[in-house]
């Protein structure tokens, strides 16, 4: 049975909830779904929308919002708050790591092959130490919760983890329909992640770098499914955004063509994966990449964030690993738990995902985005079988999860309120600090049962609030 | 700025003032279509002609309002198309929003796409609401660059985007007059010259402003006069590229600097401000046009090797 974070354990509603459940008998569940209707008007004229490769349809589509905001404690968020900071310090420690002296390898916690023959790591990091020793300048830490108390790691993002902006405009769409809700002051604002993301980034500015750092946003351009939200984020950071093709390198230095002729670049936001960001290094067939650009990134002359070959550590086969990187460098228990992970490449982890398939859920190791994994006691045998045969022909492709009873949340139904699955992911600033707004990206499954919160399968987003003390 | 930026911004503008011309042009030949006598469907042919869009129909063919309508309205491949100058104003929009206000974007986003729905004969059927509901796209960008835009730079490269345009676009309204002739039982001055000639001005939004200035008296003169020459009319060759003077300036003061494209625009002011729209005929309205319409093109590249985004 899973948690419904509305109710406590006697069915009543929890107090943290009593505002909404209040606003909710006020404003009547017809009255909220023509406000909804007016909320999507919104999203469509400032053209929030999200295109999803291979799917066809409209390109342009609307992510759905739900407006009954997803609802954390001061106190909860404590615990979350702590637990997310100390993963982007692992996380990052652990790139260090395996970059240079490979030391929790060479002292028997994990195995060298993981790491070193993973497609993610570059081997053309070795020995580089970006400015600040930062490798992930945005951690996005996806979680699950299953119980009152239990949070749940489900897994990382090192690279360029996407969703903050809707972070931000659920909050500003909230806000602007529904004052009276914020009006007391007690939920804890998100809007200065713009200035945090920006004070973050100029703080791993190069040694090139002596002036007031020139920070950039680089997108592969406006047809990338996340295109709103680089422009978005240039935008309230007040940077330029710019395609490769705005780029060049010269002599270890990188420039934008502008109408005044060529200007530095400093730092580089940028989201635009390794394989593309430069031919000359990574795949020489790529159209997107600046030629150059990885050879003025290690001689210091701009920065890169995230540092290439940072995927290495959010690889569904290290996941597991995370709690013992934990205690590894910083030597502290973890404080967010890992969901116990059966890695297909161990025998003895195999032997058992191929028994229970059926009752597990399972996933293709470099996968994202809720594509190529199989939830087992929703599928039919015969898809089961397929999957075991998959993983029996390549079982270091694979991992696989417990079903886990993911806690719901109050949705709004046609015809009233429902309880839907949520996950959340929040977003940790690295730079010489960590910053990190309280808040983050409630995904919303709206299929009833479901478990997949992905946007590209039907998924949902709401507006997060965290609660002041 | 990026000079992707100044990009966009000079080819957004324009394409947003090139549907709004095709639209007039349309109305154009609709209200030349439906005068008295009107002559072998000439009028929809130079439509298509003025346009660039020949090369979508045999030489002989008979081009009807509905030919125009698919064409000049509705085909997404034709580049003068409206649907297609509404895509590529907001793809140029799109690829950079940040130089943009939220309300430039709303109005650049907002309905793009409802020409897809339409097939011909709807299009017919509701020709004059499109045709208005284009012009107010255009008019509420523009608005909202008038409104809300910081005055940088990248405001200038949307006006000297929408200046160049718009010389064009009279001009190749200009153009049409020429290429609808007369039948020959009829004279110049006549009445259906007369008719002819009102409808470049009314197809402009100029007949108030020319009653003003002429005092109700039309001359293909005149009326030449009012369209090329006139300094106040915002839809008069001479006003455009004076504010393509002004505007240029104003980049060349951003910059520090005087490109070729700065000495082009000059010499064009003053060349027209010194005709008179006798010198016009006496010169050829055609050629006075071609002309005209070439040394734009020149400047247009010009500024875009200028400010590097050739």
């Amino acid at each position: 049975m899973a948690f419904y974070e509305m109710l406590d354990r006697n069915g009543a509603v929890r107090e943290c909830y009593a505002p909404v459940q209040h606003w909710v008998e006020q404003t009547g569940i017809g009255g909220l779904n023509r406000r909804l209707e007016e909320a999507e008007a919104i999203f469509r004229r400032i053209g929030i929308t999200f295109a999803v490769y291979g799917e066809g349809g409209d390109p342009e589509r609307l992510i759905p919002f739900d407006l009954l905001p997803r609802i954390f404690t001061a106190l909860e968020w404590r615990t979350l708050d702590l637990g997310i900071r100390q993963r982007a310090r692992a996380l990052n420690a652990f790139l260090y790591d395996v970059y240079h002296r490979g030391e929790i390898i060479r002292a028997g916690i994990m195995p060298a092959d993981i790491v070193y023959r993973n497609a993610a790591y570059k081997p053309e990091m070795a020995g580089f130490t970006p400015p600040g020793r930062v490798y992930s300048h945005i951690v996005g830490v996806d979680i699950v919760r299953t119980g009152p108390d239990s949070f749940q790691v489900l897994e990382d993002n090192c690279r360029t983890p996407s969703g903050v902006s809707y972070m931000l405009e659920n909050r500003e769409i909230m806000t602007r329909m529904f004052p009276d809700l914020f009006a007391q002051g007690v939920v804890a604002p998100v809007d200065h992640y713009p200035d945090d993301l920006l004070k973050s980034l100029k703080e791993v500015a190069p040694p090139a770098c002596k002036d007031e750092p020139v920070v950039v946003v680089l997108t592969p351009g406006s047809l990338n499914s996340a295109y709103y939200e680089h422009s978005f984020l240039a935008d309230l950071m007040g940077v330029e955004l710019v395609e490769p093709a705005d780029l060049y390198a010269d002599d270890g230095l990188v420039f934008m063509k502008t109408t005044y002729g060529p200007r530095r670049v400093d730092v580089i936001y940028r989201r635009i994966d390794d394989d593309y960001i430069d031919p000359l290094v990574f795949r020489a067939d790529s159209l997107l990449g600046v030629p150059g650009l990885f050879d003025a990134y290690r001689r210091g002359g701009v920065t890169l964030c995230s540092a290439p070959g940072a995927g290495v550590a959010d690889d569904k086969a290290i996941y597991t690993y995370v709690p013992d990187m934990i205690r590894f460098y910083l030597g502290e228990n973890a404080i967010l738990e890992n969901i116990p992970t059966w890695n297909c490449a161990k025998p003895d982890d195999c032997a058992y995902v191929l028994e229970n398939l059926h009752d597990l859920v399972a996933k293709e190791v470099h996968g994202s985005g809720g594509y190529g994994m199989i939830i087992g006691p929703k599928a039919t045998k015969a898809e089961v079988e397929a999957y075991a045969a998959r993983i029996r022909a390549n079982p270091a492709e694979f991992i696989a999860q417990p079903t886990l009873a993911l806690s719901t949340v109050p949705t709004l139904g046609e015809t009233g309120i429902v309880e839907r699955h949520v996950d959340f992911r929040p977003y940790c600033l690295v730079g010489t600090q960590l910053r990190l707004v309280p808040g983050g990206l409630t995904r919303v499954a709206l299929t009833e049962g479901s478990l997949v919160v992905n946007s590209s399968q039907g998924g949902g987003v709401k507006d997060t609030w965290i609660l002041q003390a | 700025m990026l000079s992707r930026t100044a990009d966009n911004l000079f080819w957004l503008a324009r394409y947003l003032e090139r549907a709004e011309s095709t639209a007039r042009l349309i109305a154009m030949g609709q209200r030349m279509a439906i005068l008295p006598g009107a002559h072998h469907r000439e009028e929809w042919k130079s439509i298509i002609r003025v346009t660039g869009s020949q090369h979508l129909f045999d030489k002989d063919a008979v081009i009807r309002e509905s030919d125009v309508v698919e064409h000049l309205v509705l085909n997404a491949d034709n580049p003068v198309s409206i649907r297609s100058c509404l895509i590529k104003a907001r793809a140029n929009g799109k690829s950079i929003r940040t130089a943009l206000t939220q309300d430039m974007w709303e109005a650049l986003n907002e309905g793009w796409r409802n020409l897809e729905n339409y097939d011909v004969a709807e299009a017919r059927a509701q020709l004059a609401s499109i045709l208005d509901w284009v012009k107010q796209r255009a008019m509420t960008f523009r608005g909202a660059t008038e409104s809300g835009h910081l005055r940088d730079e990248r405001h200038d490269f949307i006006r000297v985007g929408g200046a160049l345009e718009r010389a064009q676009s009279v001009l190749r309204l200009l153009d049409v007059k020429y290429y609808v002739l007369l039948p020959e039982t009829d004279v110049v001055g006549g009445n259906r010259d007369h008719y002819q000639w009102t409808s470049v001005l009314y197809a402009l939004s100029g007949s108030r402003a020319y009653h003003h200035v002429y005092g109700g008296v039309y001359s293909p003169w005149q009326i030449t006069d009012f369209l090329m020459l006139n300094r106040r009319f915002p839809r008069s060759v001479l006003y455009c590229l004076d504010q393509l003077s002004y505007r240029l300036g104003r980049l060349a003061q951003w910059h520090g600097q005087r490109r070729p494209c700065h000495a082009s625009i000059d010499a064009m002011v003053s060349s027209m401000a010194e005709k008179t729209s006798g010198d016009i005929f006496r010169q050829g309205l055609h050629e006075t046009v071609q002309r005209t319409l070439s040394d734009s093109n020149r400047l247009g590249i010009e500024i875009a090797e200028a400010y590097h985004f050739g």
